[in-house]
This record gives structure tokens, C-alpha cells and sequence, in this order.
């Protein structure tokens, strides 16, 4: 079955730009990313869009699709009404390149301050012998496909652009929170996390759960734990204390 | 060659929506019912607090707002292991005096916290709503840096459990067939499911750790944990409606409105 849908699509270079209307087929099966193709294939040639895999994973398709955070490619036509206008914007918290495609290079400078893995000295690589209970917390944040969606709703830079240099976002501070989990990891990442990456921005509202692709637990396993660790770190006396006397070493 | 787009100023721009969300569900419903039913819990907890009627000597029943009981205005079966440490000077409701201990673990709460931030605060009241805040600095700063603080009320929510099951215990071994017995015993139930499904809970337990493996039932209870802490917002919920529907019941009792056999 096959009907024409209405779409108001994002167009324009940089930020300047408006919501063009469009009228286009819609078969079934179909996924909005398959009509932004159409409209590509027969009334805008010139719309820009970035994808590659379309199998949600390599999150490339992030847009807005009537307001919500969403892969183009995952977002199948037959949850919306027929007679219903379905509208199409690029990521918000990004500078537009052009139509839906965003320069998500603030990321990439985010990931770039996070120090990397840093095993202890005396292990060699090969050395390494981890229980799969001590791993599979990390795990499930190694699912993350940088789609930026998460970074891109969260409304601490979303509605706040001058807190950007201040603050890492869910993905990043996901990945800290993967690394001072992990076992063989040495670096101390939990002052880091709330002085120079901005965790204590984070008032925990849980959208960069809701919109992740891939259903990481972003605040429940990743922000929240590593809140808790900071409280260790900085605010807890008591654990400041005991770590005073009896000499705890890291577990 | 690679071809590159010249970096002008307007590139550097978001798309410049004009609108506040292009959202088109119903957003606002769930901030506005966590409003209204957040507010019917302080509504409710300010009468609770000033209504004298918190005790049913016949059946042993004592509301939850009203324990533990230690002022000596209380009667003399209401008071927690008979004793009451707070003195004649003492002469406000007995609830004022234990009210910050639950009142500040839920107040910081994670779950709480995004319930209020989102619902009274607006900050944002959902997901891909801007929210109407021109300056943003979250819980890096006072007032709200004290949020870091859950941990000690974690402690203190936990006595205060124990206590609300101690009550239900009581009331149940002496009045086993009143409905009242088995609704504290319901709400001392989900009190201690809230509780214990804390994110402090489950750090303290071994989220804390970094090797499971070393500290296997540290690594068992925090599996425990994890499971009631995957429910925490159901039972945040749950028990703070239980916790209010028991201290009315058990305020209804006291003042002979609900009178029936084996209430």
C-alpha cells in the first residue's frame, strides 16, 4: 500500500535556512531516510543528508523527525499517521553544514581530551587476564555507535551553547565512566570527570537515555555510578577518611 | 583533492528553529502529572504533619508520618521503644522532628531529582523541549552541589525503614486480622524496595569496585541491587503513594471515620 505523505524538510545552508513542504510516496516497509532519498531522487537533488549503513549502526542518520532526536534509517513510516506532516531537521545542538547535515566536530575535539586507556606500567600488552564479570559493565557503553544523539539533546548544551567548552556530554562522560571502570585502567579520571569535563553540569533528567539507539543505559550506569564515584572522591568524608587510615588500595 | 567548504560565521550556526520544540506528542503531559502528583504528596505531608490524630491505641497502628515518635506530647504506646528523648520544651507536631530524614532522601534522590527538575523546574520539562532558562550551571554549584549529599540520607531512609517495619511487626502481632497491619506491612515492603534500589545503595554495595570478581558477595548484593534500582521509579512511586495511603488510613482509623470490623 502506498500513499503520498506531506513533509516539511529542513533546507539551507548554515544556520540560515527554513522548512521547505514537500509531498511524497510512501510505500510499505518504508523508513523516513528511504523518503529522504525519494525527495532526493525526484524534487530536491541537491538535499544533502548523511548515511551509510542503514541498519542503525553506524549513526550517521541522526536528524530530528517531528522534534525527536532519531536515525533516519530506524524510524519506520508506519508509526505515523498517513494524513499526519512529519517534520524533518537536522541535529540542533551541531552548526549546519547543509540541510541535515550537521558539523559534529565538537565531538571529536571532546574525545580528544579524554586521556586513553592507561594500563598499569608493569603490565604488557597480552597480559592482560580480566573475569567477564569485571568487563561486561564496560561493555555495554562499547555498544555506543557516536551517533551524538545523546550529546545532542542534552539540554545542557542544546539550550546552552556557551557551556560547550565547560562540558563533555553523555557520550564522553559515558566513555570516562568506561575506563575508570575497567580494571587495568590507572588514570585517575574521576576529578577529571567533574572539574574538567563538566559531570556536575549533568542534573541526571535522563533524555540521553531515552533517545540512544542502541539502549545504553547512559544514566543509570555511566552518569549516575560515576557521580557516585566523584562523591567518593570529593565530597564524602567519610570514605575520605577510611581510605586515610586503612590505606585502601584501588579494587 | 579534498575539497573543503569555506568556514564563514554562518556556518559555525545552528539551524536557527524559531520555534521552542517541533515536538508534536503530547510532551507536556508527563511533567504535568508528575507536577500534580508531587504536589498532592506535599499537600498532603503539610496537613499530615500538623493532624494530631496519628495514633490507634486499640490496634497498635501509628501513621507512617509520625514515626519514628519520640516527643513526649506523644501518647505512651506511640512512642518508639517507649521512650521520647525530645522534652516538655518540645511542643510542635512530633513529625516535624523525623520529616527531613525521608523528606531529604527523596528530596535528593536521582530519580526525585529528574522528576522535579523536569516537572517544576522545567529544566528541560522533556527531551528536546528548550527549556525557558537563560544561564544553566546544574549541580556544579551551591545550592544544588549538596545534592552529593544522598548518600547520608541513604543511611538515615534505611533506620527509618527499619522503624516503619518494626511498626508494621508490632501492629501485626497485635491486631493480625486488621487491614491496617497488613497495609504498613505493604508500605514498610515498598519502603524498603525504594530504598535499597538507591543509586547509592547499589554504589556502595560494589558499584564502587572495579574488580567483581574479588569480592563475590559484594558482586551478589550489587546484582540484587541493580535488579530493584532497574525499578526505582516504579517504586519511588509505588512507595510514596503507599507511604501516603497508610498514614491516611491509619489517621481515618484514629479519628473513627473508617470504623468497620477489623479495620
Amino acid at each position: 500500500m502506498s500513499y503520498k505523505a506531506k513533509f516539511k524538510v529542513w533546507r539551507g545552508e548554515g544556520g540560515e535556512g527554513r522548512l521547505e513542504d514537500f509531498t511524497v510516496e510512501v510505500n510499505e516497509g518504508e523508513v523516513v531516510l528511504d523518503i529522504i532519498h525519494r525527495l532526493q531522487a525526484t524534487q530536491a537533488p541537491d538535499l544533502a543528508v548523511r548515511w551509510n549503513c542503514k541498519a542503525g549502526k553506524c549513526g550517521s542518520c541522526s536528524m530530528e523527525i517531528n522534534g525527536k532526536p532519531r536515525l533516519g534509517c530506524m524510524t519506520r513510516m508506519s508509526t505515523f499517521e498517513e494524513d499526519e506532516t512529519i517534520t524533518v531537521t537536522p541535529m540542533r545542538t551541531f552548526p549546519v553544514i547543509k540541510d541535515l547535515v550537521t558539523d559534529v566536530s565538537f565531538n571529536y575535539e571532546k574525545a580528544r581530551q579524554i586521556p586513553s586507556f592507561t594500563p598499569p606500567a608493569d603490565v604488557r600488552p597480552g597480559e592482560y587476564r580480566m573475569q567477564q564479570v569485571d568487563v561486561e559493565r564496560s561493555q555495554e557503553f562499547r555498544k555506543c555507535i557516536e551517533c551524538f544523539m545523546c550529546n545532542n539533546v542534552c539540554h545542557v548544551i542544546r539550550d546552552h551553547e556557551e557551556n560547550k567548552p565547560a562540558f563533555a556530554g553523555p557520550r564522553f562522560l559515558m566513555r570516562i565512566a568506561e575506563l575508570d571502570m575497567h580494571p587495568y585502567d590507572v588514570a585517575d579520571r574521576q576529578e577529571a570527570a567533574q572539574e574538567e569535563h563538566g559531570l556536575g553540569y549533568c542534573n541526571i533528567t535522563k533524555c540521553c537515555t531515552e533517545v540512544c539507539p542502541e539502549h545504553i543505559k547512559i544514566t543509570d550506569n555511566a552518569l549516575i555510578p560515576m557521580k557516585e564515584r566523584v562523591v567518593d572522591r570529593k565530597y564524602d568524608p567519610l570514605v575520605w577518611l577510611g581510605n586515610k587510615i586503612f590505606r585502601r588500595p584501588k579494587s | 583533492m579534498t575539497q573543503t567548504t569555506p568556514d564563514a560565521s554562518a556556518r559555525r550556526q545552528r539551524a536557527q528553529v524559531k520555534v521552542r520544540t517541533l515536538r508534536a506528542d503530547r510532551w507536556w503531559l508527563a511533567p504535568l502529572l508528575t507536577f500534580l502528583g508531587l504536589s498532592s504528596f506535599l499537600v498532603y505531608g503539610v496537613w499530615a504533619i500538623l493532624d494530631g490524630s496519628y495514633y490507634v491505641p486499640s490496634a497498635e497502628y501509628i501513621a507512617p508520618f509520625a514515626s519514628p515518635c519520640l516527643a513526649t506530647s506523644c501518647p505512651e504506646g506511640a512512642r518508639f521503644l517507649g521512650l521520647a528523648p525530645f522534652g516538655d520544651w518540645y511542643t510542635l507536631p512530633p513529625g516535624l522532628l523525623i520529616l527531613g530524614l525521608p523528606g531529604g532522601f527523596r528530596l535528593t534522590c536521582y530519580y526525585y531529582r529528574k522528576s522535579y527538575y523536569r516537572s517544576f523546574w522545567l529544566s528541560p520539562a522533556a527531551c528536546a523541549v528548550q527549556e525557558p532558562h537563560g544561564k544553566y550551571t546544574g549541580e556544579t554549584r551551591f545550592p544544588l552541589i549538596i545534592q552529593n549529599v544522598h548518600r547520608y540520607f541513604f543511611y538515615l531512609a534505611l533506620v527509618i525503614g527499619a522503624i516503619l517495619a518494626y511498626d508494621a511487626v508490632l501492629a501485626l502481632v497485635h491486631t493480625p486480622l486488621g487491614l491496617g497491619s497488613w497495609i504498613l506491612l505493604l508500605n514498610a515492603v515498598l519502603i524498603f524496595g525504594y530504598t535499597l534500589g538507591c543509586h547509592s545503595c547499589r554504589h556502595i554495595t560494589a558499584g564502587r569496585l572495579n574488580h567483581f570478581s574479588r569480592h563475590p558477595l559484594r558482586y551478589r548484593a550489587w546484582t540484587f541491587v541493580s535488579k530493584l534500582n532497574a525499578k526505582h521509579q516504579p517504586l519511588a512511586w509505588a512507595s510514596m503513594y503507599s507511604v501516603m495511603g497508610a498514614d491516611l488510613y491509619v489517621r481515618l482509623v484514629a479519628k473513627g471515620i473508617i470504623a468497620f470490623p477489623y479495620a
